[in-house]
């Protein structure tokens, strides 16, 4: 595969790559914050469960960038500042509560369930692959996190009225997932990326319809950021990665 | 959260192949049936050890009880000839 792929268009599809297992790899890093933590003894199950296909994505992610360019998965991972990271804001937030939890999950489930259907089509048949497992990992994500927001929303005064803070906090980050930059309008043109911007329509459809019949208001946030893509990040992502890369920092090489 | 009414418990029922029975594997709390299923499913088949899944709400079984065992479970002790094993085949029955 990688012959076709002249050395240009080879970097920037492994950043591409690179970004889209950085997404998964984050959000994978909180969720497993969960693990012990969780409301329930099955919740905690399912959180672990749901934190350990979003590691497997990055790694598949990962593995491929690392087949175009060299190096190692663990490299990226592990050695990786957050200036060199390009994960989503929206993933690297801290957890908060589970509602919280919850919410950020809905958001982004119902964004991947669109993206990586149509990533299923992409040219690139390594990516076209990696989408096609993922949307099955998805379709049980969204499953589970609309069944959350709805009882969440439903359930009692004061999961409705936490679940509704978070909507209001989190409003603020939605809009980066449909942003593309010019290394992603590239692989666009070539029908190797999937165009983010197609999707906001459907989206926001879906998730204010399931936010509204679960009494959420949704907020008129004036204020949205991003700049994940651009390697600026929230104050929380220095703190995830100092714990997540301590082991590898303190024994550089270590393996299992 | 806890001042929440406690969570129904579930019995789950593993099918691990087409043509064999659900055989129970254990229990789990859940909101409801649903949910119950959900959690089933990363509970009980995360290494793959499942292609069908039941939940029921353990209310819902009718238990024997240990103080019934002498009626229900003793008088069957004494009857061998229940077994096929307590029959001498007639050499002609070759195979059975």
């Amino acid at each position: 595969m990688s012959e076709q792929i002249d050395t240009n268009n080879a970097d920037t599809l492994a950043r591409f790559a690179i970004r889209l297992g950085d997404d998964a790899l984050i959000l994978g890093q909180r969720l497993c914050e969960w693990s012990s933590n969780a409301p329930t003894l099955e919740e905690d199950l399912a959180l672990s469960n749901v934190a350990l296909d979003f590691l497997g994505r990055a790694r598949m992610l990962y593995g491929y960038a690392t087949q175009i360019r060299g190096g190692s998965e663990d490299e990226l991972a592990f050695t990786r500042d957050e200036r060199q990271y390009e994960n989503l804001l929206l993933v690297e937030l801290p957890r908060g509560d589970f509602a919280y939890t919850m919410l950020r999950q809905y958001l982004l489930d119902a964004f991947e369930d669109l993206y990586f259907a149509a990533l299923t089509q992409s040219t690139d048949p390594t990516l076209a692959a990696v989408a096609a497992k993922t949307v099955k990992e998805v379709d049980y994500h969204l499953r589970r996190s609309t069944d959350w927001i709805r009882r969440l929303g439903l359930g009692t005064e004061e999961s409705h009225q936490r679940l509704q803070n978070a909507t209001d906090e989190l409003w603020g980050y939605v809009d980066e997932l449909f942003e593309t930059d010019t290394l992603e309008q590239g692989l666009i043109k070539q029908n190797i990326a999937v165009d983010r911007a197609d999707l906001q329509t459907a989206w926001c459809k879906r998730v204010t319809e399931l936010l509204s019949a679960s009494n959420i208001s949704v907020p008129e946030t004036p204020w949205q950021v991003s700049g994940g893509r651009r390697g600026l990040h929230t104050e929380h992502l220095g703190h995830l990665l100092s714990e997540m890369q301590y082991m590898q920092r303190a024994h550089p090489g270590q393996q299992w | 959260m806890s001042k929440t009414k406690p969570m129904p418990l579930f019995e789950v029922f593993v099918r691990s192949r087409r043509g064999l029975d659900h055989i129970h594997v254990g229990s789990l709390h859940a909101h409801d049936a649903e949910q119950a299923l959900e959690y089933a499913r990363d509970s009980y088949i995360r290494r793959g050890e499942g292609a069908s899944l039941w939940v029921v709400e353990s209310k819902h079984i009718t238990a024997s009880q240990e103080s019934d065992a002498a009626s229900f479970y003793d008088p069957m002790d004494d009857k061998p000839y229940r077994h096929a094993t307590y029959y001498t085949l007639p050499d002609a029955v070759d195979n059975m």
